[in-house]
């Protein structure tokens, strides 16, 4: 075989072996998304205007399918009393699911009260005063008070998907981090990991869940249900990636905080009129 | 109800969705892979080091730190949510995290630990069969045992003195080899917590260090707590076969116990010095940095886990079997108290590193106490609840009595 003969040969056989083979790549979601870079949830929280209702919490509860009695959320409200002498006053009793309705400050259980023992059912229960105990404020002792509501921050830096030792949890590239429940093994170490708080193991599948900005709605156009029903816009969900969204143009204009940056997770929940006092 | 809910008792402010998802499996999880890497670094002394004295004990502890092994991996499952779902680790380990290869590293160091024993046994393996072929008349019992031993042979059947003494060889790198693998092993336990940034009491760089160097604490008091049991037992034995041939006298038994008791009670010494040290850096180090985490760490550390901590983890584990160990005449009896106060001691720390680190809230505002669930009422209850641990603590004796069957560990005529 001459030289040329064979450089020929080797070409066409490259050529005809490249088109089979470029059939076989696998379409990488990122690359898709590459096409579209100009998207990336980012959510606002204006503490001046929540109230403490929780229809937030209650919307998300019926939204995203977390049993309504079951005492973990993908969002909650901390409430913050602060009184004249300095002492910092915290709870968001039930994650504030039926709002504020007592001003008594919950202070949680009581660790020293004994066990009850429930000899029909053969098991040991946690006593009445493990459903925990009130403190009581007077008005004018309060210096300020306030509210502050929570939920996944979807971080650009998310300690969770690090941690995962299966790949479980991953992020979209429109930023929102989210569970596979097929493939969770559920070790928590997620759940260990993230340094809000935000995860917790799903009562009925037994798996690690979290907030996902309500992921099936504002894929199809929808705000999320806590967004939605928060009837004084103290939460908003945005794109920063659009200039003229009014989330983004809030992020730019005004004075705002995010929580625990020291951890390096950047998170990408924005809050105006945060507090030293959260964390 | 909420996974931890149970046994969760929340005090002040704490988040809604905070719980103690880490309970008592996780507490066995560094305990039984620290009896793992440390039954195994005690048994390398003799076979890399040559520490002559310990010859009896250093095959003990390989067989028994193999017989841990697969219960090492038991508390991990136990507390997983999804069990079945446990071989996805391996499947598509997702590396960036400390866990994921975990399952690389503990089938790694068990090839390692199996083909030392292998190593050490085969003239076993070889001088049953060839026993069990001389006899003309074979039970079914024997017949089996014939198979087994002819399958574990591997087909090298030859035990002249070059082909030995090339086994020597392969044990004596084994074991060095297995020496880094199981700090890893162990370290990498470590490094799972102290790698957590968003807990305050787990993250240090020295907890890696830490934790391999109660491991191998924790790994010699239970050789020397279990090869004293074993040994007497065995003198038990010795007593009503007496005058038998191929009987040890009581008083040969008696001497050989003594001196490896007396020798594993000395590394154990050494170890538990190197652990005490790095684990009161530690405490030290916060204080005098004092970092925002240091005031609700103070209140955690000095208030709520204070008898934990400083009387049942340094007094009763630490500080008192140190000096009983440190006075003059060293017995049996006392070795054998001062490695159970030992094993205790360890045990607290893991409880007070995993337990502790949860005792706060992220928010800094409140605590959480745990109650360990003791009788159970459904499989929650009993997988992380008191009989799930003392399931998992009586697991490696279970196995160690089986394995004890094919490669016994105590051989007289032995010649290794």
């Amino acid at each position: 075989m001459k030289r040329r003969d064979f450089l020929k040969n080797t070409l066409i056989a490259v050529a005809g072996a490249s088109i089979p083979l470029s059939a076989l790549e696998m379409i990488d979601p990122r690359e898709l998304f590459a096409a579209h870079p100009e998207l990336r949830w980012v959510f606002l929280a204006n503490t001046h205007k929540c109230v403490g209702c929780g229809f937030c919490v209650k919307a998300c509860k019926v939204e995203n399918d977390t049993p309504y009695d079951a005492n973990v959320s993908r969002t909650w409200v901390e409430r913050y009393v602060i009184t004249k002498n300095g002492e910092i006053h915290i709870d968001s009793p039930k994650a504030a699911r039926d709002g504020f309705i007592s001003a008594d400050i919950y202070k949680g259980q009581n660790p020293l009260a004994l066990p009850e023992v429930d000899f029909a059912h053969g098991r040991i229960e946690k006593p009445s005063a493990h459903k925990g105990e009130f403190e009581k404020i007077r008005e004018e002792d309060i210096a300020q008070a306030f509210f502050v509501p929570k939920l996944c921050n979807q971080c650009e830096n998310p300690a969770c998907v690090q941690v995962c030792p299966v790949g479980a949890t991953y992020q979209a590239p429109d930023g929102v981090v989210l569970i596979d429940r097929d493939w969770c093994i559920g070790c928590g170490y997620c759940i260990m990991g993230c340094p809000y708080g935000v995860r917790f193991f799903h009562p009925v599948y037994k798996v690690a869940e979290k907030c996902n900005f309500c992921y099936h709605r504002i894929s199809k156009g929808l705000k999320s249900a806590c967004v939605t029903a928060c009837p004084f816009g103290a939460r908003q969900i945005g794109n920063i990636r659009d200039p003229n969204d009014p989330v983004t143009q809030s992020i730019m204009s005004e004075r705002i905080g995010v929580l625990k940056d020291e951890y390096g997770t950047k998170p990408q929940v924005f809050y105006i009129g945060l507090n030293k006092e959260v964390r | 109800m909420v996974h931890g809910e149970i046994w969760t008792i929340k005090e002040f402010f704490v988040l809604p969705n905070e719980y103690i998802y880490w309970s008592i499996q996780i507490v066995m999880y560094p305990f039984m892979t620290g009896l793992v890497a440390g039954a195994f670094v005690l048994s390398s002394l003799y076979h890399v080091f040559n520490v002559k004295q310990l010859k009896d004990i250093a095959r003990f502890a390989l067989v028994f730190s193999f017989a841990l092994l697969p219960v090492a991996m038991l508390p991990l499952m136990l507390h997983l949510q999804q069990p079945l779902r446990g071989t996805n680790v391996l499947m598509t380990p997702h590396f960036t995290s400390a866990i994921s290869a975990f399952g690389i590293v503990f089938l790694a160091y068990a090839c390692i630990v199996a083909s030392e024993i292998w190593f050490v046994y085969r003239k076993h393996f070889v001088d049953v069969v060839n026993n069990l072929q001389a006899k003309s008349q074979r039970t079914m019992l024997e017949n089996l045992q014939l198979l087994l031993n002819r399958v574990l042979t591997l087909g090298a059947m030859d035990i002249g003195k070059e082909s030995l003494d090339k086994d020597h060889k392969a044990v004596s790198l084994l074991a060095a080899i297995g020496i880094p693998v199981a700090c890893f092993l162990h370290g990498y336990a470590g490094f799972i917590f102290g790698s957590v940034k968003a807990n305050a009491l787990w993250m240090t760089p020295l907890m890696p260090v830490i934790f391999i160097c109660s491991a191998v604490v924790s790994g010699i008091a239970l050789c020397i707590i279990t090869y004293i049991v074993t040994m007497k037992l065995r003198t038990m034995w010795a007593k009503r076969h007496q005058g038998e041939p191929g009987v040890p006298s009581i008083a040969q038994l008696r001497q050989v116990e003594d001196t490896e008791v007396r020798m594993s009670a000395k590394a154990l010494l050494t170890f538990m010095v190197l652990a005490v040290t790095l684990e009161l850096l530690d405490i030290i180090f916060r204080g005098y940095t004092a970092v925002k985490s240091w005031d609700i760490l103070r209140e955690v550390i000095y208030g709520l886990d204070f008898y934990k901590i400083f009387v049942f983890q340094y007094g009763l584990g630490n500080f008192l079997p140190f000096l009983l160990l440190l006075l003059p005449g060293v017995t049996v009896r006392r070795a054998a108290f001062c490695s159970l106060l030992v094993l205790f001691g360890v045990f607290m720390m893991r409880w007070n590193v995993v337990i502790g680190g949860q005792a706060f809230s992220l928010t800094f505002n409140g605590f959480m106490h745990y109650h360990l669930p003791i009788i159970p009422h459904d499989m929650e209850t009993f997988k992380e609840g008191l009989f799930g641990a003392l399931f998992v603590m009586l697991c490696p004796y279970v196995i160690f009595f089986f394995l004890n069957k094919i490669t016994p560990v105590f051989l007289e005529e032995e010649s290794h």
